[in-house]
Protein backbone atom coordinates (compact mmCIF):
# COMPACT_ATOMS: atom_id res chain seq x y z
CA UNK A 1 0.00 0.00 0.00
CA UNK A 2 0.99 3.79 -0.94
CA UNK A 3 0.23 6.56 1.86
CA UNK A 4 0.01 9.91 0.78
CA UNK A 5 -0.04 11.67 4.29
CA UNK A 6 -0.62 15.80 3.77
CA UNK A 7 1.57 16.00 1.31
CA UNK A 8 2.49 19.46 -0.26
CA UNK A 9 5.51 20.21 -3.25
CA UNK A 10 6.44 23.69 -3.73
CA UNK A 11 8.57 24.02 -5.83
CA UNK A 12 11.81 26.82 -5.52
CA UNK A 13 9.62 29.73 -8.19
CA UNK A 14 6.59 29.53 -5.60
CA UNK A 15 4.51 27.25 -7.80
CA UNK A 16 2.87 24.87 -5.63
CA UNK A 17 2.38 21.69 -7.81
CA UNK A 18 0.66 19.46 -5.37
CA UNK A 19 -1.03 21.00 -2.04
CA UNK A 20 -2.02 18.66 1.01
CA UNK A 21 -2.75 15.61 -0.55
CA UNK A 22 -3.38 12.55 1.43
CA UNK A 23 -4.72 9.74 -0.21
CA UNK A 24 -4.18 5.73 -0.08
CA UNK A 25 -3.53 3.15 -3.08
CA UNK A 26 -4.55 0.24 -1.82
CA UNK A 27 -1.86 -2.82 -2.03
CA UNK A 28 -2.95 -5.42 -5.55
CA UNK A 29 -4.97 -2.46 -7.10
CA UNK A 30 -3.91 0.16 -9.87
CA UNK A 31 -4.76 3.76 -8.45
CA UNK A 32 -4.98 6.39 -11.86
CA UNK A 33 -3.82 10.18 -10.90
CA UNK A 34 -6.22 12.06 -13.69
CA UNK A 35 -6.54 16.07 -14.26
CA UNK A 36 -5.81 18.82 -16.27
CA UNK A 37 -2.11 19.70 -17.53
CA UNK A 38 -0.52 20.94 -14.83
CA UNK A 39 -1.96 19.88 -11.88
CA UNK A 40 0.80 17.97 -9.85
CA UNK A 41 0.29 14.54 -11.66
CA UNK A 42 3.96 14.12 -12.64
CA UNK A 43 5.19 15.90 -9.17
CA UNK A 44 3.07 13.68 -6.90
CA UNK A 45 4.02 10.20 -8.88
CA UNK A 46 7.93 11.07 -8.67
CA UNK A 47 7.73 12.25 -4.74
CA UNK A 48 7.34 8.73 -4.23
CA UNK A 49 10.35 7.16 -5.28
CA UNK A 50 11.91 10.74 -3.92
CA UNK A 51 12.85 11.64 -7.62
CA UNK A 52 11.20 15.01 -6.26
CA UNK A 53 11.58 15.26 -2.43
CA UNK A 54 8.26 16.90 -1.03
CA UNK A 55 8.18 19.95 0.69
CA UNK A 56 5.91 18.76 3.63
CA UNK A 57 3.75 15.42 4.65
CA UNK A 58 5.05 12.48 3.84
CA UNK A 59 4.64 9.24 1.62
CA UNK A 60 4.66 5.69 2.91
CA UNK A 61 5.03 2.32 1.52
CA UNK A 62 3.42 -0.67 3.49
CA UNK A 63 4.03 1.86 6.48
CA UNK A 64 7.49 2.96 6.03
CA UNK A 65 8.02 6.46 5.45
CA UNK A 66 9.75 7.40 2.37
CA UNK A 67 12.12 9.76 3.93
CA UNK A 68 13.36 7.03 6.73
CA UNK A 69 14.48 4.48 3.75
CA UNK A 70 17.66 4.34 1.42
CA UNK A 71 17.54 6.36 -1.89
CA UNK A 72 18.54 3.32 -4.12
CA UNK A 73 17.21 0.82 -1.97
CA UNK A 74 13.67 2.88 -2.21
CA UNK A 75 13.95 3.48 -5.93
CA UNK A 76 14.86 -0.72 -6.83
CA UNK A 77 11.73 -1.10 -5.13
CA UNK A 78 9.50 0.58 -7.44
CA UNK A 79 9.26 0.21 -11.10
CA UNK A 80 8.94 3.43 -13.31
CA UNK A 81 7.75 3.63 -16.47
CA UNK A 82 8.08 6.95 -18.10
CA UNK A 83 6.42 8.46 -20.88
CA UNK A 84 8.52 8.15 -23.60
CA UNK A 85 9.93 4.87 -22.32
CA UNK A 86 13.54 6.15 -21.62
CA UNK A 87 15.42 2.87 -22.79
CA UNK A 88 18.87 3.29 -22.78
CA UNK A 89 19.79 3.45 -26.71
CA UNK A 90 23.17 1.69 -26.50
CA UNK A 91 21.53 -1.42 -24.89
CA UNK A 92 19.47 -3.95 -27.06
CA UNK A 93 15.79 -4.47 -26.10
CA UNK A 94 17.13 -7.53 -23.70
CA UNK A 95 19.92 -6.16 -22.22
CA UNK A 96 17.35 -2.98 -21.44
CA UNK A 97 15.55 -4.91 -19.57
CA UNK A 98 17.86 -7.05 -17.85
CA UNK A 99 18.84 -3.31 -16.33
CA UNK A 100 16.36 -3.38 -13.14
CA UNK A 101 17.36 -7.25 -12.63
CA UNK A 102 21.20 -6.22 -12.88
CA UNK A 103 20.50 -3.92 -10.14
CA UNK A 104 18.95 -5.85 -7.63
CA UNK A 105 21.68 -8.13 -7.95
CA UNK A 106 20.48 -10.89 -9.88
CA UNK A 107 23.09 -12.80 -12.15
CA UNK A 108 23.62 -11.43 -15.68
CA UNK A 109 22.75 -14.98 -16.91
CA UNK A 110 19.58 -15.34 -15.09
CA UNK A 111 18.81 -11.47 -15.34
CA UNK A 112 18.60 -12.30 -19.45
CA UNK A 113 16.65 -15.20 -19.14
CA UNK A 114 14.02 -13.25 -17.24
CA UNK A 115 14.18 -10.15 -19.76
CA UNK A 116 13.73 -12.19 -22.63
CA UNK A 117 10.74 -14.34 -20.78
CA UNK A 118 9.23 -10.30 -20.44
CA UNK A 119 9.46 -9.86 -23.51
CA UNK A 120 6.76 -12.17 -24.41
CA UNK A 121 4.78 -11.51 -21.28
CA UNK A 122 4.98 -7.92 -22.93
CA UNK A 123 3.39 -8.94 -26.18
CA UNK A 124 6.62 -8.83 -28.14
CA UNK A 125 8.10 -11.07 -30.22
CA UNK A 126 11.40 -13.07 -28.94
CA UNK A 127 13.20 -12.19 -32.07
CA UNK A 128 12.44 -8.09 -30.91
CA UNK A 129 15.67 -9.22 -27.90
CA UNK A 130 18.66 -8.02 -30.05
CA UNK A 131 16.85 -4.82 -31.49
CA UNK A 132 17.90 -1.73 -30.19
CA UNK A 133 15.79 1.13 -29.07
CA UNK A 134 15.79 3.05 -32.56
CA UNK A 135 14.73 0.07 -34.28
CA UNK A 136 11.22 0.08 -32.37
CA UNK A 137 8.35 1.71 -33.07
CA UNK A 138 6.73 4.08 -29.94
CA UNK A 139 4.54 1.34 -29.14
CA UNK A 140 7.28 -1.59 -28.48
CA UNK A 141 9.31 0.64 -26.89
CA UNK A 142 6.17 1.05 -24.46
CA UNK A 143 6.28 -2.52 -23.61
CA UNK A 144 10.32 -2.75 -23.44
CA UNK A 145 9.88 0.34 -21.01
CA UNK A 146 7.25 -1.90 -18.97
CA UNK A 147 8.80 -4.99 -19.34
CA UNK A 148 12.21 -3.30 -17.62
CA UNK A 149 10.27 -1.78 -14.98
CA UNK A 150 8.79 -5.34 -14.51
CA UNK A 151 11.85 -7.43 -14.19
CA UNK A 152 12.78 -6.72 -10.94
CA UNK A 153 9.68 -7.90 -9.71
CA UNK A 154 8.96 -4.54 -8.09
CA UNK A 155 6.09 -4.66 -5.05
CA UNK A 156 4.74 -0.99 -6.43
CA UNK A 157 5.22 0.06 -10.08
CA UNK A 158 4.69 3.95 -11.16
CA UNK A 159 3.49 4.40 -14.59
CA UNK A 160 3.63 8.40 -16.12
CA UNK A 161 1.58 8.26 -19.06
CA UNK A 162 2.50 5.27 -20.54
CA UNK A 163 0.42 4.71 -22.87
CA UNK A 164 0.54 8.05 -24.59
CA UNK A 165 3.05 8.35 -27.18
CA UNK A 166 1.17 5.37 -29.49
CA UNK A 167 -1.77 6.26 -31.63
CA UNK A 168 -5.44 5.27 -30.61
CA UNK A 169 -5.44 1.42 -31.36
CA UNK A 170 -2.65 0.67 -30.10
CA UNK A 171 -3.10 2.28 -27.13
CA UNK A 172 -6.03 0.25 -26.94
CA UNK A 173 -4.22 -2.67 -27.25
CA UNK A 174 -1.56 -1.68 -24.71
CA UNK A 175 -4.39 -1.09 -22.10
CA UNK A 176 -5.85 -4.87 -22.70
CA UNK A 177 -2.60 -5.79 -22.41
CA UNK A 178 -1.92 -4.27 -19.53
CA UNK A 179 -4.81 -5.50 -17.58
CA UNK A 180 -3.78 -8.96 -18.38
CA UNK A 181 -0.73 -8.62 -17.35
CA UNK A 182 -2.32 -7.09 -13.99
CA UNK A 183 -4.39 -9.99 -13.34
CA UNK A 184 -1.19 -12.21 -13.40
CA UNK A 185 1.13 -10.14 -11.12
CA UNK A 186 -1.64 -8.48 -8.89
CA UNK A 187 0.75 -5.65 -8.57
CA UNK A 188 0.40 -2.14 -6.38
CA UNK A 189 0.52 0.54 -9.53
CA UNK A 190 0.23 4.31 -9.70
CA UNK A 191 -0.51 5.40 -13.09
CA UNK A 192 -0.94 8.64 -14.47
CA UNK A 193 -3.01 10.07 -17.32
CA UNK A 194 -4.59 12.83 -18.19
CA UNK A 195 -7.23 10.83 -20.74
CA UNK A 196 -10.22 10.05 -18.46
CA UNK A 197 -11.41 7.11 -20.63
CA UNK A 198 -7.93 5.68 -19.60
CA UNK A 199 -8.69 6.61 -16.04
CA UNK A 200 -11.60 4.91 -16.04
CA UNK A 201 -10.95 2.11 -17.77
CA UNK A 202 -7.50 0.78 -16.05
CA UNK A 203 -8.43 2.18 -12.81
CA UNK A 204 -9.82 0.02 -9.37
CA UNK A 205 -9.54 3.86 -8.09
CA UNK A 206 -8.87 7.06 -9.48
CA UNK A 207 -7.82 10.49 -8.36
CA UNK A 208 -9.04 13.58 -10.11
CA UNK A 209 -6.76 16.15 -9.26
CA UNK A 210 -7.51 19.90 -10.23
CA UNK A 211 -4.87 22.80 -10.90
CA UNK A 212 -2.45 24.40 -7.99
CA UNK A 213 -2.77 20.60 -6.97
CA UNK A 214 -5.73 19.79 -5.31
CA UNK A 215 -7.50 16.37 -4.64
CA UNK A 216 -10.78 16.86 -5.92
CA UNK A 217 -11.97 13.25 -5.65
CA UNK A 218 -10.87 9.60 -4.98
CA UNK A 219 -13.53 6.94 -5.55
CA UNK A 220 -14.20 4.18 -7.99
CA UNK A 221 -14.67 4.51 -11.59
CA UNK A 222 -18.49 3.58 -11.20
CA UNK A 223 -18.52 6.11 -8.19
CA UNK A 224 -17.15 8.87 -9.94
CA UNK A 225 -19.55 9.39 -13.04
CA UNK A 226 -22.53 8.01 -10.52
CA UNK A 227 -21.62 10.58 -8.01
CA UNK A 228 -18.98 13.11 -9.01
CA UNK A 229 -17.64 15.47 -5.62
CA UNK A 230 -18.15 18.52 -7.28
CA UNK A 231 -18.70 20.19 -10.90
CA UNK A 232 -15.59 20.23 -11.78
CA UNK A 233 -15.08 16.80 -11.84
CA UNK A 234 -18.16 16.33 -13.26
CA UNK A 235 -16.90 18.52 -15.94
CA UNK A 236 -13.95 16.96 -16.37
CA UNK A 237 -15.54 13.23 -15.98
CA UNK A 238 -17.77 14.03 -19.23
CA UNK A 239 -20.39 15.28 -21.03
CA UNK A 240 -21.47 11.62 -21.98
CA UNK A 241 -20.56 9.90 -18.56
CA UNK A 242 -24.20 8.93 -18.94
CA UNK A 243 -23.34 6.76 -21.58
CA UNK A 244 -20.20 5.84 -19.96
CA UNK A 245 -21.39 3.94 -17.20
CA UNK A 246 -23.09 1.34 -19.23
CA UNK A 247 -19.30 0.47 -19.32
CA UNK A 248 -19.67 -0.43 -15.29
CA UNK A 249 -22.70 -2.92 -16.03
CA UNK A 250 -22.93 -6.67 -16.84
CA UNK A 251 -25.08 -7.29 -19.83
CA UNK A 252 -25.71 -11.06 -18.99
CA UNK A 253 -27.83 -11.24 -16.05
CA UNK A 254 -30.96 -8.64 -17.94
CA UNK A 255 -30.45 -9.70 -21.09
CA UNK A 256 -32.44 -12.13 -23.61
CA UNK A 257 -30.27 -13.28 -26.48
CA UNK A 258 -31.62 -14.48 -29.49
CA UNK A 259 -30.93 -17.10 -32.03
CA UNK A 260 -30.02 -16.41 -35.07
CA UNK A 261 -29.75 -17.97 -38.39
CA UNK A 262 -26.29 -18.16 -40.35
CA UNK A 263 -25.30 -19.26 -43.24
CA UNK A 264 -21.32 -20.10 -44.74
CA UNK A 265 -19.43 -18.38 -47.30
CA UNK A 266 -20.62 -19.95 -51.00
CA UNK A 267 -24.13 -20.11 -49.80
CA UNK A 268 -26.84 -19.05 -52.71
CA UNK A 269 -28.30 -15.73 -52.26
CA UNK A 270 -31.45 -17.97 -52.61
CA UNK A 271 -30.94 -20.62 -49.95
CA UNK A 272 -30.19 -17.58 -47.78
CA UNK A 273 -33.13 -16.03 -48.03
CA UNK A 274 -35.09 -18.80 -46.81
CA UNK A 275 -33.35 -19.15 -43.43
CA UNK A 276 -32.82 -15.68 -43.02
CA UNK A 277 -35.01 -13.63 -40.63
CA UNK A 278 -35.39 -10.44 -42.81
CA UNK A 279 -32.87 -8.70 -45.56
CA UNK A 280 -29.55 -9.19 -43.54
CA UNK A 281 -28.34 -12.26 -42.95
CA UNK A 282 -25.07 -13.50 -40.62
CA UNK A 283 -22.42 -15.01 -42.75
CA UNK A 284 -20.01 -17.38 -40.00
CA UNK A 285 -16.87 -19.54 -40.64
CA UNK A 286 -16.19 -22.72 -40.09
CA UNK A 287 -15.93 -22.36 -36.73
CA UNK A 288 -19.10 -20.70 -36.27
CA UNK A 289 -17.31 -17.43 -35.37
CA UNK A 290 -19.69 -14.03 -36.94
CA UNK A 291 -17.63 -12.97 -40.24
CA UNK A 292 -19.93 -10.01 -41.15
CA UNK A 293 -23.32 -9.23 -42.73
CA UNK A 294 -24.74 -9.72 -45.92
CA UNK A 295 -27.72 -7.64 -47.15
CA UNK A 296 -29.41 -10.22 -49.66
CA UNK A 297 -31.66 -7.65 -51.27
CA UNK A 298 -28.88 -6.53 -53.14
CA UNK A 299 -27.44 -9.77 -53.61
CA UNK A 300 -27.71 -12.54 -56.41
CA UNK A 301 -25.64 -15.71 -56.92
CA UNK A 302 -23.43 -17.17 -54.13
CA UNK A 303 -22.17 -14.86 -51.08
CA UNK A 304 -18.50 -14.14 -51.62
CA UNK A 305 -16.44 -12.24 -48.76
CA UNK A 306 -16.07 -9.11 -50.84
CA UNK A 307 -19.99 -9.06 -50.50
CA UNK A 308 -19.56 -8.70 -46.32
CA UNK A 309 -20.92 -5.77 -44.64
CA UNK A 310 -18.28 -5.84 -41.45
CA UNK A 311 -19.35 -2.35 -39.71
CA UNK A 312 -20.86 -4.71 -37.07
CA UNK A 313 -19.34 -4.40 -33.37
CA UNK A 314 -19.17 -7.89 -31.46
CA UNK A 315 -19.78 -8.11 -27.55
CA UNK A 316 -19.47 -11.19 -25.65
CA UNK A 317 -21.93 -12.03 -22.87
CA UNK A 318 -20.03 -11.15 -20.03
CA UNK A 319 -19.56 -7.92 -21.29
CA UNK A 320 -20.70 -4.52 -20.24
CA UNK A 321 -24.04 -3.00 -21.75
CA UNK A 322 -21.98 -0.63 -23.42
CA UNK A 323 -20.44 -2.74 -25.57
CA UNK A 324 -23.28 -4.91 -26.10
CA UNK A 325 -25.33 -1.53 -26.90
CA UNK A 326 -22.82 -0.49 -29.35
CA UNK A 327 -23.03 -3.69 -31.17
CA UNK A 328 -26.93 -3.38 -31.66
CA UNK A 329 -26.00 0.53 -32.31
CA UNK A 330 -23.45 -0.50 -35.42
CA UNK A 331 -25.29 -3.60 -36.51
CA UNK A 332 -26.60 -3.03 -40.11
CA UNK A 333 -29.35 -6.08 -39.31
CA UNK A 334 -30.20 -3.69 -36.00
CA UNK A 335 -29.05 -7.03 -34.28
CA UNK A 336 -25.91 -6.77 -31.92
CA UNK A 337 -24.04 -10.08 -32.67
CA UNK A 338 -23.16 -11.84 -28.74
CA UNK A 339 -20.06 -14.28 -29.21
CA UNK A 340 -18.48 -16.42 -26.37
CA UNK A 341 -14.70 -15.69 -25.17
CA UNK A 342 -13.76 -17.67 -27.98
CA UNK A 343 -15.63 -15.63 -30.34
CA UNK A 344 -18.27 -17.97 -30.97
CA UNK A 345 -21.87 -16.92 -32.00
CA UNK A 346 -23.93 -16.81 -29.09
CA UNK A 347 -27.02 -15.43 -30.45
CA UNK A 348 -28.13 -11.90 -31.37
CA UNK A 349 -29.80 -8.91 -29.34
CA UNK A 350 -32.09 -6.06 -30.57
CA UNK A 351 -31.70 -2.55 -30.08
CA UNK A 352 -35.18 -2.45 -28.21
CA UNK A 353 -33.92 -5.49 -25.92
CA UNK A 354 -30.69 -3.10 -24.98
CA UNK A 355 -32.47 -0.54 -24.37
CA UNK A 356 -35.07 -2.85 -22.35
CA UNK A 357 -32.15 -4.01 -20.69
CA UNK A 358 -30.53 -0.43 -19.86
CA UNK A 359 -33.83 0.16 -18.13
CA UNK A 360 -34.22 -2.72 -15.86
CA UNK A 361 -31.33 -2.04 -15.15
CA UNK A 362 -31.33 1.33 -13.90
CA UNK A 363 -34.74 1.20 -12.13
CA UNK A 364 -33.03 -1.48 -10.18
CA UNK A 365 -30.13 1.13 -8.90
CA UNK A 366 -27.10 -0.11 -11.64
CA UNK A 367 -26.77 -3.68 -10.24
CA UNK A 368 -23.52 -5.47 -11.77
CA UNK A 369 -20.12 -5.00 -11.34
CA UNK A 370 -18.85 -3.20 -8.41
CA UNK B 1 60.45 12.33 -54.37
CA UNK B 2 60.99 8.67 -54.63
CA UNK B 3 65.18 8.91 -54.98
CA UNK B 4 64.47 10.56 -51.90
CA UNK B 5 62.60 7.92 -50.23
CA UNK B 6 64.55 4.83 -51.92
CA UNK B 7 68.24 6.42 -50.34
CA UNK B 8 69.15 4.22 -48.41
CA UNK B 9 70.59 7.13 -46.31
CA UNK B 10 67.31 8.05 -45.07
CA UNK B 11 66.35 5.31 -43.72
CA UNK B 12 69.63 4.95 -41.45
CA UNK B 13 71.59 7.28 -38.53
CA UNK B 14 70.01 9.58 -36.33
CA UNK B 15 68.04 10.98 -38.44
CA UNK B 16 66.24 7.75 -39.74
CA UNK B 17 62.90 7.93 -41.34
CA UNK B 18 61.95 4.88 -38.64
CA UNK B 19 63.52 6.86 -35.84
CA UNK B 20 61.51 10.08 -36.77
CA UNK B 21 58.09 8.62 -37.16
CA UNK B 22 58.37 6.96 -33.66
CA UNK B 23 60.04 10.08 -31.61
CA UNK B 24 56.91 12.30 -33.54
CA UNK B 25 54.51 9.34 -32.40
CA UNK B 26 55.62 9.19 -28.61
CA UNK B 27 55.14 12.66 -28.21
CA UNK B 28 52.13 12.96 -29.56
CA UNK B 29 50.97 9.94 -27.96
CA UNK B 30 52.24 11.34 -24.38
CA UNK B 31 50.40 14.43 -25.04
CA UNK B 32 47.25 12.74 -25.60
CA UNK B 33 47.57 10.74 -23.06
CA UNK B 34 47.98 13.98 -20.84
CA UNK B 35 45.22 15.75 -22.52
CA UNK B 36 43.00 12.49 -21.86
CA UNK B 37 43.93 12.64 -18.36
CA UNK B 38 42.89 16.34 -17.71
CA UNK B 39 39.61 16.92 -20.47
CA UNK B 40 38.02 13.75 -20.03
CA UNK B 41 37.06 13.70 -16.36
CA UNK B 42 36.75 17.26 -16.37
CA UNK B 43 34.25 16.77 -19.12
CA UNK B 44 32.26 14.00 -17.36
CA UNK B 45 32.17 16.73 -14.16
CA UNK B 46 30.68 19.19 -16.56
CA UNK B 47 28.37 17.11 -18.30
CA UNK B 48 27.20 15.01 -15.38
CA UNK B 49 26.68 18.23 -12.94
CA UNK B 50 26.07 20.45 -15.53
CA UNK B 51 28.40 22.72 -13.47
CA UNK B 52 31.10 25.44 -14.39
CA UNK B 53 29.53 25.05 -18.02
CA UNK B 54 30.48 28.45 -18.95
CA UNK B 55 33.75 27.93 -17.63
CA UNK B 56 34.64 24.99 -19.88
CA UNK B 57 33.62 27.13 -22.89
CA UNK B 58 35.82 29.98 -22.00
CA UNK B 59 39.13 28.33 -21.27
CA UNK B 60 38.51 26.20 -24.32
CA UNK B 61 38.34 28.94 -26.38
CA UNK B 62 40.87 30.66 -25.12
CA UNK B 63 43.23 27.79 -25.33
CA UNK B 64 42.17 27.42 -29.14
CA UNK B 65 43.29 30.86 -29.69
CA UNK B 66 47.00 29.88 -28.07
CA UNK B 67 49.66 30.44 -30.67
CA UNK B 68 51.32 27.38 -30.48
CA UNK B 69 54.42 28.29 -32.02
CA UNK B 70 55.10 31.29 -29.72
CA UNK B 71 54.52 29.57 -26.74
CA UNK B 72 56.59 26.74 -27.24
CA UNK B 73 59.45 29.62 -27.73
CA UNK B 74 58.52 31.47 -24.64
CA UNK B 75 58.16 28.31 -22.70
CA UNK B 76 61.59 27.43 -23.78
CA UNK B 77 62.87 31.18 -21.99
CA UNK B 78 61.00 30.32 -18.85
CA UNK B 79 62.17 27.10 -18.37
CA UNK B 80 65.85 26.84 -19.93
CA UNK B 81 66.88 27.36 -16.00
CA UNK B 82 64.63 25.79 -14.41
CA UNK B 83 65.32 21.88 -16.25
CA UNK B 84 68.43 19.94 -17.36
CA UNK B 85 69.36 18.30 -20.14
CA UNK B 86 66.56 17.68 -23.07
CA UNK B 87 63.48 18.21 -20.41
CA UNK B 88 64.16 21.87 -21.14
CA UNK B 89 62.45 21.38 -24.37
CA UNK B 90 60.51 18.40 -23.94
CA UNK B 91 58.47 19.97 -21.28
CA UNK B 92 57.90 22.73 -23.63
CA UNK B 93 56.49 20.82 -26.33
CA UNK B 94 54.42 18.88 -24.63
CA UNK B 95 52.65 21.84 -22.70
CA UNK B 96 52.03 23.18 -25.90
CA UNK B 97 50.59 19.77 -26.96
CA UNK B 98 48.18 18.88 -24.39
CA UNK B 99 47.15 22.84 -24.24
CA UNK B 100 45.89 21.91 -28.05
CA UNK B 101 44.60 18.42 -27.33
CA UNK B 102 42.35 19.26 -24.07
CA UNK B 103 39.53 21.44 -25.70
CA UNK B 104 38.79 19.12 -28.09
CA UNK B 105 38.44 16.47 -25.60
CA UNK B 106 36.97 18.57 -22.98
CA UNK B 107 34.52 20.21 -24.82
CA UNK B 108 33.34 17.06 -26.72
CA UNK B 109 33.29 14.78 -23.61
CA UNK B 110 30.91 17.60 -21.65
CA UNK B 111 28.70 17.89 -25.15
CA UNK B 112 28.29 13.96 -25.02
CA UNK B 113 27.10 13.83 -22.18
CA UNK B 114 25.43 16.68 -21.80
CA UNK B 115 23.18 15.40 -24.63
CA UNK B 116 22.27 11.87 -23.76
CA UNK B 117 18.45 11.48 -23.66
CA UNK B 118 17.20 13.09 -20.51
CA UNK B 119 14.30 10.45 -20.50
CA UNK B 120 17.06 7.29 -20.22
CA UNK B 121 18.62 9.59 -17.20
CA UNK B 122 15.53 9.96 -15.66
CA UNK B 123 15.02 6.46 -15.93
CA UNK B 124 18.10 5.52 -14.54
CA UNK B 125 18.01 7.58 -11.36
CA UNK B 126 14.59 6.28 -11.36
CA UNK B 127 15.25 2.49 -11.55
CA UNK B 128 17.74 3.07 -8.57
CA UNK B 129 20.96 3.33 -10.19
CA UNK B 130 23.54 5.94 -8.11
CA UNK B 131 24.96 9.00 -9.40
CA UNK B 132 28.07 7.70 -10.64
CA UNK B 133 26.10 4.32 -11.66
CA UNK B 134 24.33 6.74 -14.08
CA UNK B 135 27.26 8.41 -15.31
CA UNK B 136 29.24 4.70 -16.07
CA UNK B 137 26.29 2.67 -16.91
CA UNK B 138 24.20 5.38 -18.98
CA UNK B 139 25.78 8.73 -19.69
CA UNK B 140 29.32 7.52 -20.40
CA UNK B 141 27.94 4.98 -23.26
CA UNK B 142 26.26 7.05 -24.87
CA UNK B 143 28.77 9.47 -25.14
CA UNK B 144 31.02 7.70 -26.44
CA UNK B 145 30.33 8.55 -30.16
CA UNK B 146 31.00 12.19 -29.53
CA UNK B 147 34.22 11.71 -27.18
CA UNK B 148 36.06 9.09 -29.62
CA UNK B 149 35.21 12.16 -32.06
CA UNK B 150 36.70 14.31 -29.78
CA UNK B 151 39.99 12.15 -29.34
CA UNK B 152 40.14 12.34 -33.14
CA UNK B 153 40.29 15.83 -33.66
CA UNK B 154 42.45 16.31 -30.74
CA UNK B 155 45.16 13.43 -32.06
CA UNK B 156 44.83 15.38 -35.92
CA UNK B 157 45.79 18.43 -33.98
CA UNK B 158 48.80 17.10 -32.23
CA UNK B 159 50.29 15.11 -34.84
CA UNK B 160 50.30 17.91 -37.04
CA UNK B 161 51.30 20.29 -34.47
CA UNK B 162 54.20 18.07 -33.53
CA UNK B 163 56.49 18.81 -35.86
CA UNK B 164 57.65 22.17 -34.17
CA UNK B 165 59.45 20.01 -31.43
CA UNK B 166 61.87 20.44 -34.12
CA UNK B 167 62.37 24.23 -33.31
CA UNK B 168 63.56 23.46 -30.08
CA UNK B 169 66.34 20.93 -31.00
CA UNK B 170 63.64 17.65 -30.50
CA UNK B 171 63.39 15.34 -33.34
CA UNK B 172 60.14 13.70 -34.76
CA UNK B 173 58.98 14.55 -38.00
CA UNK B 174 59.78 18.44 -38.07
CA UNK B 175 63.22 18.01 -38.25
CA UNK B 176 62.31 16.73 -42.02
CA UNK B 177 61.22 20.20 -42.78
CA UNK B 178 63.64 22.04 -40.47
CA UNK B 179 66.52 20.92 -41.63
CA UNK B 180 66.06 20.66 -45.34
CA UNK B 181 64.69 24.31 -44.56
CA UNK B 182 67.91 25.02 -43.08
CA UNK B 183 70.05 23.19 -45.95
CA UNK B 184 67.84 24.00 -48.72
CA UNK B 185 66.71 20.71 -49.42
CA UNK B 186 63.43 21.33 -50.66
CA UNK B 187 63.10 17.25 -51.42
CA UNK B 188 63.61 16.34 -47.50
CA UNK B 189 60.82 19.11 -46.55
CA UNK B 190 58.19 17.88 -48.89
CA UNK B 191 59.23 14.46 -47.68
CA UNK B 192 58.45 15.27 -44.43
CA UNK B 193 55.65 17.16 -44.66
CA UNK B 194 54.42 14.32 -46.82
CA UNK B 195 55.41 11.76 -43.74
CA UNK B 196 53.32 14.08 -41.31
CA UNK B 197 50.51 14.08 -43.54
CA UNK B 198 50.15 10.40 -44.52
CA UNK B 199 51.31 9.37 -40.60
CA UNK B 200 47.96 11.85 -39.64
CA UNK B 201 45.84 9.56 -41.91
CA UNK B 202 47.20 6.52 -40.61
CA UNK B 203 46.29 7.93 -36.79
CA UNK B 204 42.73 8.88 -38.23
CA UNK B 205 41.85 5.74 -39.54
CA UNK B 206 43.30 3.48 -36.80
CA UNK B 207 41.19 5.67 -34.31
CA UNK B 208 38.00 5.29 -36.63
CA UNK B 209 38.60 1.57 -36.84
CA UNK B 210 38.73 1.61 -32.88
CA UNK B 211 35.90 3.49 -32.28
CA UNK B 212 33.49 1.50 -34.92
CA UNK B 213 34.81 -1.86 -32.84
CA UNK B 214 33.74 0.06 -29.62
CA UNK B 215 30.36 1.63 -29.89
CA UNK B 216 27.34 -0.15 -29.66
CA UNK B 217 25.09 -0.29 -32.67
CA UNK B 218 22.26 0.66 -30.97
CA UNK B 219 24.74 4.16 -31.14
CA UNK B 220 25.75 4.43 -34.51
CA UNK B 221 23.14 3.70 -36.93
N1 LIG C 1 11.07 21.81 -11.70
C1 LIG C 1 10.02 22.63 -11.61
N2 LIG C 1 10.18 23.89 -11.16
C2 LIG C 1 9.12 24.72 -11.04
N3 LIG C 1 7.86 24.40 -11.35
C3 LIG C 1 7.62 23.16 -11.80
C4 LIG C 1 8.69 22.20 -11.96
N4 LIG C 1 8.17 21.06 -12.43
C5 LIG C 1 6.85 21.29 -12.57
N5 LIG C 1 6.50 22.53 -12.19
C6 LIG C 1 5.15 23.11 -12.16
O1 LIG C 1 4.38 22.39 -11.24
C7 LIG C 1 3.06 22.17 -11.74
C8 LIG C 1 2.76 20.69 -11.79
O2 LIG C 1 3.62 20.06 -12.74
P1 LIG C 1 3.50 18.52 -13.11
O3 LIG C 1 4.59 18.20 -14.06
O4 LIG C 1 3.43 17.72 -11.86
O5 LIG C 1 2.10 18.49 -13.86
P2 LIG C 1 1.33 17.30 -14.58
O6 LIG C 1 0.03 17.16 -13.90
O7 LIG C 1 2.19 16.09 -14.65
O8 LIG C 1 1.09 17.92 -16.02
P3 LIG C 1 1.09 17.22 -17.47
O9 LIG C 1 -0.23 16.56 -17.62
O10 LIG C 1 1.25 18.38 -18.39
O11 LIG C 1 2.25 16.27 -17.51
C9 LIG C 1 3.02 22.84 -13.09
O12 LIG C 1 2.43 24.11 -12.89
C10 LIG C 1 4.46 22.99 -13.49
O13 LIG C 1 4.65 24.13 -14.27
MG1 LIG D 1 3.15 15.02 -16.29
Amino acid sequence: MIVFKNVTKRYDNGTIAVDDLSLEAPKGRITIFVGPSGCGKTTSLRMINRLIAPTSGSILLDGQPTEAMNLAQLRRKIGYVIQHAGLFPHLNVVQNIATTARLKGIAKKQALLIASELLERVGLDLSFGNRYPWQLSGGQQQRVGVARALASDPEFMLMDEPFSAVDPVVRHQLQEEFLRLQRDIGKTIIMVTHDIDEALKLGDQVAVLRTGGVLAQVASPKELLSNPADSFVADFVGRDRGYRYLSFVDAASSLAVMIEPVVALGTEAAAARIVAKDQWILVVNAAAQPLGWVDLDRQSGPLRESDLNLSGTLASQDHSLRQVLDAALSAPSGRGVIVDAGRVLAGSVRLSDVVAAIQSAKAAGWGGRP
Amino acid sequence: MIPWFTDPQHWNGSDAIGLLIGQHLIYSAAALAIALLIGFPIGLYVGHTRRGVVIVAGTANALRSLPSLGLIVMLVILFGPVFKSDLAYLVPCLIVLVLLAVPPIMTNTYAGIAAVDPASVDAARGMGYSPLGVLLHVELPCALPLIFSGIRSAALQVISTATIAAYVSLGGLGRLIIDGLAQRDYYEMVAGAILVGLLTLAVDLAIALASRLALSRGLVR
